[in-house]
């Protein structure tokens, strides 16, 4: 049985094409179509029901200890009204889940993570909590919090007069407390589309009443509800990665290009020895993107070649609506990271793709 | 849904039509509706031998492949050269601009083992889940 999101019935009344994603019944697209959809929100702004994301709190006067051996981002730098977007890792340096943590005050910090892992994220969180001994409490919000996503150029002009404080004040990766059309929001200048925007926490019962809020207000800036097919391709076209894809128990940060949030000179963390190691003695595969020279859409799993020799696979591949040509990110081996061209196997022909920087977009 | 009433369909959702023995062939409206957004389309090359059944090509959508099968079994004679670079004609329109190959068919008869207008909606009835 799905779990349906409070905005399902909306979804069907607009005619949503409906997917199981994760255990939830979640629109993919709706009719105007995925094309259109991610382009509205590269220029005007799209809404999101991400009403399926998981939300952990963790409270306690050791929350911050805590939160410094779980993940491996430094979360002592953070201030309160800061965003920070962070992994946790298993002791063999794979990736149990990357997440945001939000710093709601000293001693309390809400995370924000996937759907697919929020349960093995939760168990996970309470086992390091115990095994440590910090004095804290890891408690699922998830019941509680319903998630809209405002995504695109124009999303501050239309969140900004239903909003009761001054948007400009919230920063990028930061967030503020506040309301949004009458309803408690936690307003936060985050995002998955690489769009200025923000994410809105709301109390789940009122998801709804945000939503038809929001649509309402951005009438007049051509806001169109937003699938999961765009905000897939919206977050490759800035390669960022998707669990499961880019991270898994068996991908490390260093090789998915996340040593960035990765601080191995903050104390010990979960993961970190065994990522201490692979840094010193070279990563061996690297996640890079590739750009499609040739027609075809490179999709995940498709075999990526140097010559004739298989050097990794497409750990995500699609048609980039923006710039009308085939593009991936590959788990390639570091030796071939740096090789101009590579080629990636596409219906049974070898087809010429470049390795370019990330973002594509 | 758009049903022509004159052509031939396949159980993956291609349709044909005859005129003597060619075969003109394409995927129907609701394939194309369940597909979405076409972005790419791979045809064989002019005088390729094609079998009833076997793929011929491939439709793609943002988020899906598919394979596009042969109603007859015969040699391609002409392919819509348009396609590749206006794979949106197939969403536009699956029947008319949409068409993919042309099949100077063996044995044209073997239309006549697929569904007509009435079969088809019926079958994307039950086949709608």
């Amino acid at each position: 049985m799905l779990k349906k999101t409070p905005l399902n019935e909306i979804h069907r009344q607009l005619n949503a094409k409906m997917v199981p994603f994760a255990g939830w019944e979640m629109p993919v697209t709706y009719p105007t179509g995925v094309i259109t959809e991610h382009l509205t929100v590269r220029k005007n702004a799209g809404l999101f029901d991400v009403c399926h994301m998981g939300q952990i709190l963790v409270e306690g006067k050791d929350a911050l200890d805590y939160i410094q051996r779980l993940t491996t981002n430094d979360a002592s730098t953070l201030v309160p009204g800061q965003v920070q977007y962070t992994l946790v890792c298993y002791p063999e340096g794979g990736v149990v889940d990357d997440m945001t943590v939000y710093k709601l005050g000293a001693e309390r910090y809400l995370f924000c993570v996937n759907a697919s892992r929020c349960d093995d994220d939760f168990t996970w969180m309470r086992s390091i909590a115990g095994k440590y001994g910090f004095s804290c409490t890891v408690e699922n919000l998830s019941s509680s919090y319903g998630l809209l996503a405002l995504q695109g150029p124009k999303a501050a002009a239309i969140l900004a007069p239903l909003a009761n404080i001054p948007l400009e004040t919230i920063k990028t990766f930061h967030f503020a407390p506040g309301k949004v059309a009458g309803i408690e929001t936690l307003i936060s200048r985050t995002g998955y589309t690489g769009e200025d925007g923000f994410e809105l926490y709301v109390p789940r019962g009122k998801s709804a009443e945000v939503w038809q809020a929001l649509m309402e207000a951005g009438k007049a800036h051509q806001l169109l509800p937003i699938g999961l097919g765009a905000r897939d391709t919206l977050r490759l076209e800035k390669k960022y990665s998707l669990y499961g894809h880019e991270l898994n128990d068996t991908i490390t940060p260093l090789e998915a290009g996340l040593g960035w949030v990765t601080k191995l000179d903050k104390p010990d963390f979960v993961g970190k020895a065994v990522l201490a190691q692979m840094k010193q003695e070279g990563v061996p595969r690297r996640s890079i993107c590739l750009k499609m020279q040739e027609s075809g859409i490179p999709r995940e799993g498709y075999e990526v070649f140097d010559g004739d020799r298989k050097v990794g696979i497409v750990t995500s591949g699609t048609m980039s609506p923006s710039l009308k040509q085939g593009i991936a990110i590959a788990l390639v081996e570091s030796s071939a990271a740096k090789a101009g061209m590579l080629s990636i196997d596409i219906h049974g022909r070898h087809r010429a793709a470049a390795v370019v920087k990330p973002p594509f977009v | 849904m758009d049903i022509s009433e004159d052509l031939r369909y396949t159980e993956d959702h291609e349709w044909a039509m005859a005129d003597d023995d060619l075969c003109t062939v394409g995927i129907t409206d609701h394939a194309q509706e369940v597909l979405g957004d076409i972005v790419f389309v791979e045809l064989p090359a002019v005088g390729t031998r094609v079998e009833a059944g076997k793929a011929f090509g491939v439709v793609e959508s943002v988020k899906a492949v598919s394979d596009v099968y042969a109603p007859v079994s015969g040699v391609v004679e002409e392919i819509n050269e348009e396609l590749p670079d206006n794979p949106e004609k197939i969403n536009t329109s699956p029947y008319d601009d949409g068409w993919m190959i042309k099949i100077r068919a063996d044995n044209i008869a073997q239309l006549d083992d697929l569904m007509d207008a009435e079969e088809y909606e019926e079958y994307i009835e039950n086949d709608d889940d």
